[in-house]
């Protein structure tokens, strides 16, 4: 069977500044994939890149087996590929449900309506009519994934969900992501809490200066190698 | 008496301000593109209107159906063909462009029209009146009035309650995002740019019906729309609606007491609203610290 996501020989660059050099990783369909590194190590340039928001250098990415690399965003989400930016990046002057329902401008089916993602999401069912811009930190987070979510996507891609949001906000939003997984979506996450990560993911990337220098399943690696890799230590 | 005549003939004025401005403020607030040919583009929409209504012999009202769709046509190409294209060249391309391109309609304007001032055939509405109370109110200055408020309406609900509203409003919010969540932007910022000219086409046609035009007045047609949508806030419609009205109710109120000030007390107006707020009347504190952060980013 195809992967659902392939990235081979990744080069990304911001000018004169090159920011990825050849990442490549596989995704199977079904899996979740921690994406882990310091910060500026090219994370949220290797989502954007899959997400069609950043232009690429050279390389490829593939999509159950086709060749994405050039399409623009609205194809990649009518495909079934959704990011939750980093930062949550809702819009303020809409209100909680229209924010939703521009997610599902190029939807890649309706697996999401949204009773179903006020069933699953009560806190944003409650806020449904607020504005983007007064909500909480916890709040806009989970309204973003929801967001996400409104395209009915089969491959959500997650940056930074819980930077800046309460313990408790983050075992609920990572409850959210279990259940997730458990109605069969694939993820990929960028998370900065290494132990977390591990736990919610079954393989991990780790990035350094925009090169993989670490690439494992997590259940055959110890939290000490990925430390390692993260800091970009010799190992012995 | 007069000073009540005055107020109200001025606030009559003040649509004509406002439909004007409407088109300039929705394609500011969308794609942050201040377009210098807006007036020339509505003194197009009256030449339009003066050649279909001397070719086919009715009143320019009768040539709206046409008119209005061509205008919508001729933004929407101008948006494919130079806006689009001079937006990914940076800040300074689109002011650029679009300032070249009032420069070349005002010239081939006067090529292809002389330079003579003309007027439209507004049919028997030109001359009729009525009564308000001791008032007397022009019906031509009341149709202008209450279609830049219909029109104004009426956008703004398409912006509130339609699914072409959402995406306009995402896209004017952030385009990074409006990309990523997967909204076309092209057709919108499209839409939008064919809505602002069959606006200014509209104005052009009440601006040549009321009175005359020439193949220059597009230049002062752009200052008095930039002027009301400057005192209304950027990107709010209402506040634009505001702004024509205050700025047409100051020039005949000032023209009431000496004709030669009126104008100028309309520029003074503006003077004093940018400087003692910035961000307009009527903008909210959210508009203002995202025009606030664009300028400390820029």
């Amino acid at each position: 069977m195809r992967p659902l996501l392939e990235v081979q020989g990744l080069d990304v660059c911001y000018g004169d500044f090159q920011a990825l050099f050849g990442i490549s990783l596989t995704v199977e369909g079904g899996s979740a994939l921690a994406l882990v590194g310091a910060n500026g190590a090219g994370k949220t340039t290797l989502l954007r890149s899959i997400a069609g928001a950043q232009a690429t250098s050279s390389g490829l990415i593939r999509h159950e087996g086709t060749d994405i690399t050039s399409a623009p965003p609205y194809q990649r989400v009518a495909r079934g590929i959704a990011l939750v930016p980093e930062g949550r990046k809702l819009f303020p002057s809409l209100t909680v449900e229209e924010n939703i329902k521009v997610g599902a401008s190029a939807s890649a089916s309706d697996a999401w309506p949204l009773t179903r993602i006020y069933d699953a999401f009560p806190l944003v069912a409650r806020c449904r009519k607020r504005r983007a811009s007064t909500l909480s930190g916890g709040e806009q987070q989970a309204v973003a994934i929801a967001r996400a979510l409104a395209s009915g996507p089969s491959l959500l891609l997650l940056d930074e969900v819980s930077l800046g949001l309460a313990p408790r906000i983050v075992g609920e939003l990572y409850q959210i992501l279990a259940q997730l997984r458990e109605a069969g979506a694939t993820l990929v996450i960028v998370e900065q809490d290494l132990r977390r990560a591990m736990s919610a993911c079954d393989s991990l990337v780790c990035l350094l200066e925009g090169r993989v220098a670490l690439a494992a399943a997590v259940a055959e690696v110890s939290i000490d190698q990925v430390v390692a890799a993260y800091f970009g230590e010799v190992r012995s | 008496m007069t000073w009540v005549n005055s107020v109200v003939q001025g606030m009559l004025l003040g649509g004509q301000y406002a439909l004007i401005a409407c088109g300039l403020s929705l394609a500011f607030g969308v794609m942050r593109i201040v377009n210098l040919a807006h007036g020339d583009l509505a003194v197009c929409g009256a030449y339009l209107g003066l050649v279909l209504s001397s070719a086919l012999g009715v009143p320019v009202w009768v040539t709206l159906p046409l008119l209005l769709p061509a205008a919508f046509a001729v933004g929407v190409a101008l948006q494919w063909l130079l806006f689009g294209r001079a937006l990914r060249r940076g800040v300074l391309a689109p002011v650029l462009v679009t300032f070249g391109l009032s420069v070349m309609i005002e010239n081939l304007l006067q090529v292809g029209a002389t330079s003579d001032p003309r007027g439209l055939n507004g049919g028997s509405l030109a001359l009729a009146s009525f009564h308000l109370g001791s008032l007397v109110v022009s019906w031509l200055f009341m149709t202008a009035f209450l279609t830049a408020c219909a029109v104004l309406t009426c956008l703004q609900l398409a912006l509130s309650r339609t699914s072409w509203g959402r995406k306009v409003r995402a896209t004017a919010d952030d385009l990074d995002t409006a990309r990523l969540v997967g909204i076309k932007v092209q057709p919108v910022f499209a839409s939008v740019a064919g809505v602002a000219v069959a606006t200014a086409a509209l104005a052009g046609v009440f601006i040549g019906t009321i009175g005359t035009f020439d193949p220059l007045a597009g230049t002062n047609t752009l200052i008095f729309a930039f002027e009301a949508v400057v005192i209304g806030g950027i990107g709010s419609l209402w506040g634009t609606l505001a702004g024509g009205l205050a700025l047409g109710v100051t020039q005949v109120v000032v023209g009431q007491i000496n004709q030669d000030y009126a104008v100028l007390a309309v520029h003074l107006l503006f003077l004093a609203v940018l400087t003692v707020r910035p961000g307009g009347l009527f903008t909210s504190s959210h508009a203002i610290r995202e025009i606030g952060a664009q300028g400390a980013a820029g």
